[in-house]
């Protein structure tokens, strides 16, 4: 087990520089950010130069990567363009998208796996058909459509929210984008648990479950369920990151200053150090989701063990 | 802070409860200490006055700062402000008396050494201010600001405190207009705290507006309330103002729909055509100094002929002004007919139908001149633009439709779209153009020199296109040293002839500033910069 898991940590370094390098990379092919400070004017060249300097723009750009990489080991993120440390508008932003993706996840078990749960046990009834097709909807439907529907009819027309989260985006205010967040994940849930179910209900552990004589409860929930949720463990476990880097639409729909928003800026303003630093720390994020969800493999499956 | 926004949204709730039940009333009288929530944008740049080139840094400045001059909000004429007298007898040596008894919200007074030392600041090469050139005609700037190399000198040898309310200022030439530019918020008077503990000032700034800092959250709100012992004349009518940052302005459109929001300054495209619907009479739609143009490489040889000039006029004849503002922008825009803007007015400037026949929409003539001209440059032309603000992308779509109905070509003119608008200017910058490309031009002060010596003038900060023209120069330059008001303008508009015969750029439409807000809110003005008049807002 121990050993197991240092070797996954010394497989993220490369995977780690790889991703670092590569959005740097992108970032800069986009061109040269001080142009745009300055309005529709030509940025006086002395100026333009002395903000190059500042950002560290004037070198080339694999001594700017090995700068940046250095400097983030020592947990200097930069400055973006307004004058704020990377690393302050991060304790500001994570937070935020952190209790966002909290509340989606949450949705996704809660919801997703129960519904999974009676539509696999009670398969091809009514119940099944209805939760199959509401899923399909929500599939099929982008999620700035039920973003933007559900703000206007709860916020605007029946007034039962707030159509946008204030800026210390408490728990409360996050249900709703919360949910819109989650709900194709949580439809993908769904059917996940549905179709694992159902498969393992045929097995014969199960059977053998059953004809012990064990309450159904029991079946259920300690042998049908545990063994079910391996694949929807993996889904929820790369969600994780998905949900945090890709909550950009549904933060900007309810005007959260997450991390989707400050990476949004820091594209449309071409700031570097903003965009490589967030990525940079939604890729260990995602990283370490991917590790903690192998290691629950082994929770889960008795099968599985780690050498 | 927690508790009291909480406390506040309670409040609202109950006198939207209390207005619905008709409890309200009493509308016009406003009460002063009720505070109002506006919409904001994260401003891009720290928030220093020499440092801040867009609209939302320059919100917050304008009520936090009171210069020499300020623009009267109604008809955008330079005023007095701080500014006792400013005198000169030859337009280049000017004394400033700055009047007695202002202060900064924190106590100190405000002097001539004040104005003297931010402008130093500003103008210094080592901080870094985007806003710096505005110096430019200070004696000294070039030992500051040197175009390469390191400064060799502090302050501006330009500038000079002379007592403890006068100052002198000597220009490098003649620049009769000179005191009306003073408006600007680079301009600004900065206290010593700015420069003594910079980083705490920036994050909670302090000036001499009537308002003052209460709480500023960066990247999210900024909470400002009426500063009870400020000087001048034009007192906030409020209690105060929250700026809410909005990275999306249709999210600000809902949330005043739904009651969360007083004020919203930018009514998103998408939303004008319910905004009668929505808001009926509190909605305001005026014209701002910003005026939308289509400028040519001229540094491109196909562009810089004889012939071209006609290609460029052509092009202009065969875009259906009239159409695209009413479709596409719910006539929040008017067609131009000139190269200035409306809120100059008569006296300051603006001359409609200055352009003449070559901005009236007449696609039989535009497909003649542009054949007499030799025809498009390779046979077509491509629209750049930035695609990641406003609704570029629609007119320009509508303007190359437009062109290829008038040429009968389907595939005369093409839109293309750049990701961001920093990559956007870096292509013009780096002259990388080939055909016509969007400019957009907010002035700075209301003033016609404002409008054409930085476009047009022979390698001005804003001469995207790169044209030079001789006479215009020449008559940029007498209009600057002429002392006579009416005289100056004469001679731009002279000027702005030569651009129109030249055709320099095409002139597509004035841009208006748009307002909606909520029913506590009463005498909503927007002024000639669209910025809200924050401090005559009525609150009920």
């Amino acid at each position: 087990m121990g050993r197991y898991v240092v070797r996954r940590l010394l497989q993220m370094i490369p995977v780690f520089i790889g991703a670092t390098l590569l959005i740097f990379l992108m970032v800069n092919v986009m061109g040269d950010p001080i142009a745009g400070l300055c309005g529709e004017r030509q940025c006086d060249p002395a100026t333009a130069a002395r903000l190059e300097q500042e950002f560290g723009l004037d070198k080339p750009v694999w001594q700017q990567y090995l700068t940046y990489m250095g400097n983030v080991f020592t947990g200097d993120f930069g400055t973006a363009f307004n004058g704020q440390e990377v690393t302050e508008l991060m304790a500001t932003a994570f937070p935020v998208t952190i209790r966002l993706t909290l509340i989606a996840i949450l949705f996704e078990i809660v919801i997703g796996v129960t519904l999974g749960v009676v539509t696999g046990l009670r398969r091809g009834r009514p119940v099944d058909t209805g939760v199959l097709l509401l899923t399909l909807v929500v599939i099929s439907v982008p999620t700035f459509v039920t973003g933007l529907l559900l703000q206007l009819l709860l916020g605007v027309k029946w007034g039962w929210i707030r159509p946008s989260v204030s800026s210390d985006a408490p728990f409360d205010e996050l249900i709703l984008p919360g949910l819109v967040l989650a709900s194709v994940s949580l439809a993908y849930v769904t059917r996940l648990t549905r179709t694992s179910i159902a498969e393992n209900r045929r097995s014969d552990y199960v059977r053998t479950a059953v004809a012990k004589g064990l309450p159904r409860r029991r079946v259920v929930v300690r042998h049908l369920l545990r063994n079910s949720l391996i694949p929807v463990v993996t889904f929820i476990g790369a969600d994780i990151g998905f949900l945090m880097g890709g909550a950009i639409v549904t933060e900007r729909i309810f005007n959260i200053h997450g991390v989707g928003y400050q990476l949004y800026q820091g594209i449309l303003r071409q700031n570097t150090q903003t965009v490589v630093g967030f990525v940079t720390v939604l890729v260990l994020v995602f990283l370490v989701a991917n590790l903690v969800v192998d290691l629950l493999y082994a929770v889960l499956d008795p099968r599985i063990r780690y050498v | 802070m927690r508790t009291s926004t909480h406390a506040r949204w309670a409040v609202c709730a109950m006198a939207f409860a209390l207005a619905t039940a008709g409890c309200g009333g009493g509308g016009d009288s406003g009460d002063s200490e009720a505070v109002l929530s506006a919409s904001w944008g994260d401003p891009q740049n720290p928030l220093e006055p020499a440092n801040t080139n867009e609209v939302q840094g320059g919100k917050v400045l304008d009520m936090i700062f009171r210069g020499l001059k300020r623009y009267d909000p109604e008809t955008g004429e330079a005023q007095d402000m701080l500014a006792e007298k400013i005198e000169t007898s030859d337009s280049q040596n000017f004394t400033i008396t700055v009047k007695d008894g202002w202060t900064f919200s924190n106590g100190e007074k405000v002097t001539a050494q004040s104005f003297v030392d931010a402008w130093n600041y500003g103008a210094s090469l080592r901080n870094n201010q985007r806003n710096a050139y505005f110096f430019g005609y200070i004696e000294g700037y070039d030992q500051v600001h040197p175009e390469e190399g390191e400064q060799t000198a502090d302050t501006m040898s330009g500038l000079k405190v002379t007592g403890d309310r006068t100052f002198t200022v000597k220009l490098t030439q003649k620049f009769s207009t000179f005191p009306d530019t003073l408006g600007y918020n680079a301009f600004a008077p900065l206290p010593r705290a700015f420069f003594d503990d910079h980083d705490a000032w920036v994050n909670k700034p302090v000036g001499n507006g009537p308002y003052l800092v209460d709480a500023y959250t960066r990247g999210s709100q900024m909470s400002l309330r009426t500063w009870d012992d400020y000087p001048g004349d034009d007192r906030a009518q409020n209690g105060g103002v929250d700026l809410k940052v909005y990275t999306d302005n249709n999210t600000a459109y809902t949330d005043l729909l739904a009651g969360n929001l007083d004020l919203v300054d930018d009514v998103p495209a998408a939303q004008l055509r319910n905004v009668k619907n929505d808001l009926g009479d509190r909605y305001l739609n005026t014209p701002a100094g910003i005026i939308q143009t289509l400028a040519f490489p001229f540094y491109d040889d196909a562009w810089n002929t004889a012939g071209a000039t006609k290609v460029r006029q052509g092009l202009s004849m065969a875009i259906d002004r009239e159409q695209i503002t009413d479709t596409i922008f719910q006539k929040t825009r008017t067609p131009a007919t000139d190269w200035t803007s409306p809120v100059l007015g008569e006296d300051g400037g603006f001359q409609a139908g200055l352009c003449g026949e070559f901005c009236e929409f007449k696609p039989d003539e535009a497909k003649k001149l542009i054949e007499e001209g030799g025809g498009l440059p390779g046979g077509r032309v491509t629209i750049t633009f930035n695609a990641d603000t406003g609704s570029h992308s629609e007119w320009v779509n509508a303007v190359c439709n437009s062109i290829n109905n008038a040429l009968d070509d389907e595939r005369a003119c093409t839109a293309n779209p750049v990701g961001t608008f920093a990559d956007f200017r870096n292509q013009i910058t780096d002259r990388k153009m080939t055909g016509p490309f969007r400019a957009g031009w907010q002035m700075d002060y209301p003033l016609i020199q404002n409008f054409l010596q930085p476009l047009y003038y022979t390698n001005a900060s804003s001469n995207d296109g790169k044209w030079s023209n001789q006479e215009f120069d020449d008559l940029v330059d007498r209009a600057n040293q002429e002392t006579d008001t009416a005289k100056a303008v004469d001679l731009f508009q002279q000027a702005e002839e030569v651009v129109r015969d030249n055709m320099a750029a095409i002139p597509l439409w004035y841009q208006n500033g748009s307002a909606g807000w909520s029913e506590r809110l009463s005498d909503v003005k927007l002024n000639p910069f669209s910025v809200p008049v924050y401090e005559q807002i009525k609150v009920s």
